[in-house]
């Protein structure tokens, strides 16, 4: 122990600012720091810029994350033509290795199912959002009923997740009619009165499981993605980064 | 996996400041940033849950920078970053109030490879083994790296802003 305080290195000057050395030896640099001024002089200097560098372009930090950074934090997202060739051509292949296993569903492509999902969301969105009186079939005080109710109607287990701590209580939710099935909405709202429908629906004809992906119309913003076999939407007309947050913490809550 | 995109999201603003302080420039800043997360979604499932996001993206965001460094580096200032202020004194040491456009400019100074393991270390605050794995350099570079870069800001810094200083030129090997 003594031959180490005996020699205070540059090292233990630097990592005494960065504040990486166990307490013992910080005392013993300190000690040593006390008897010579100069050295002290330096390692304030070397304290002031650490602090210059934390404060450096602090406002960034802060700001909004741009709209091209933020496509790119999706999942789906584009890529770069050589990517895109790459992943075209993987997919195709396991395509092809499915179809092939599955003939009877061949040939395949984007299954009709997503599309139909987004529409009537949309449609459904739109038509209950306004409602001031009849937002919802069910309120959320009857919660327990209408999840029993919607997971009997979709066959399928069905839960309202809870997006409180995002600030949107739940409404309620009601039943819809979706092509061939049924379809189940909760609608929820904030303090602001925003609101925001969750429609989920079941897929018969089994299509796969998705990702997150985004469909932007008339100003809403939809997240959706398909899991085992029911479809998703979250709809909102909130800025896009803060649905992402709510449909991650929905798809989390439903998936786990 | 949701989980991860949101814990990505989440590291946005901190790459976004860092690439800032490295490159000097917003957009060029924006565009490494905006290639990493690139390269990162592309690579996630390489990533292992149990490692430091952020370190991950660090490194990424280093080979990208390290392979592309004329493409970010940082055009020298077309105009003078005089704003009036009184010059500090010389041999005062920075006791002074440093002034944020002027530290910017000492660290567009410095070398590339010193002038991320000074960023790394002093504003990520990243301990210097983490720098090392995320440079993929050996501890011992990364301190002398790190005293060479400090003491470079040290010495810029404290010095009276000469009137017209040949920056394009300055490289210190």
């Amino acid at each position: 122990m003594n031959d180490r305080d005996a020699r205070v290195t540059e090292q233990d000057l630097h990592a005494y600012v960065d504040d990486q050395l166990d307490q013992a030896r910080r005392a013993e640099i300190e000690a040593y720091l006390q008897m010579t001024p100069a050295e002290a002089a330096k390692v304030r200097d070397y304290q002031r810029i650490n602090q210059a560098l934390q404060t450096l372009h602090q406002g960034v930090l802060a700001e909004a994350i741009p709209r091209r950074l933020r496509r790119q934090s999706k999942p789906v997202r584009r890529r770069r033509a050589g990517w895109q060739a790459a992943m075209v051509a993987g997919w195709l292949l396991c395509g092809g290795v499915i179809g092939w296993w599955l003939r009877a569903q061949w040939p395949m492509p984007l299954p009709p199912f997503r599309d139909a999902l987004v529409q009537e969301a949309l449609q459904a969105h739109a038509v209950y959002l306004p409602e001031v009186r009849h937002p919802v079939e069910v309120p959320a005080e009857q919660e327990k009923h209408l999840v029993a109710w919607l997971s009997k109607r979709l066959a399928a287990s069905i839960q309202a997740p809870k997006l409180t701590a995002a600030g949107f209580e739940l409404l309620g939710g009601r039943l819809l009619p979706a092509g061939d099935g049924p379809a189940a909405q909760f609608m929820y709202q904030n303090a602001q009165g925003q609101r925001l429908t969750l429609f989920v629906r079941k897929d018969v004809k089994g299509s796969p499981d998705t990702a997150f992906q985004f469909a932007e119309k008339n100003q809403l913003n939809a997240f959706y993605w398909i899991d085992q076999d029911l479809g998703y939407a979250l709809i909102g007309d909130v800025e896009r980064d803060i649905l992402t947050q709510l449909a991650t913490s929905v798809y989390q809550q439903l998936t786990y | 996996m949701t989980d991860i995109t949101q814990r990505l999201i989440q590291c946005i603003p901190r790459l976004r400041r860092y690439a800032q302080a490295l490159t000097g420039d917003s957009n060029r800043a924006d565009d490494l940033v905006q290639d990493s997360l690139e390269r990162a979604w592309s690579r996630l499932h390489l990533w292992r849950e149990s490692g430091d996001l952020r370190a991950w993206l660090f490194t990424i965001m280093h080979n990208i920078f390290a392979n592309n460094v004329r493409q970010y580096a940082r055009t020298p200032p077309m105009t003078s970053l005089h704003d009036g202020k009184e010059p500090a004194a010389a041999d005062t040491g920075l006791d002074h109030i440093l002034h944020l456009q002027d530290v910017q400019r000492a660290l567009q100074e410095l070398p590339e490879a010193q002038r991320e393991v000074l960023l790394l270390v002093g504003m990520e605050q990243l301990s210097y083994e983490e720098v090392a794995t995320v440079l993929d350099i050996p501890i011992g570079t990364v301190m002398s790296r790190l005293a060479r870069a400090r003491e470079h800001l040290r010495v810029s810094l404290g010095q009276p802003r000469p009137a017209k200083r040949p920056r394009l030129l300055r490289r210190v090997k």
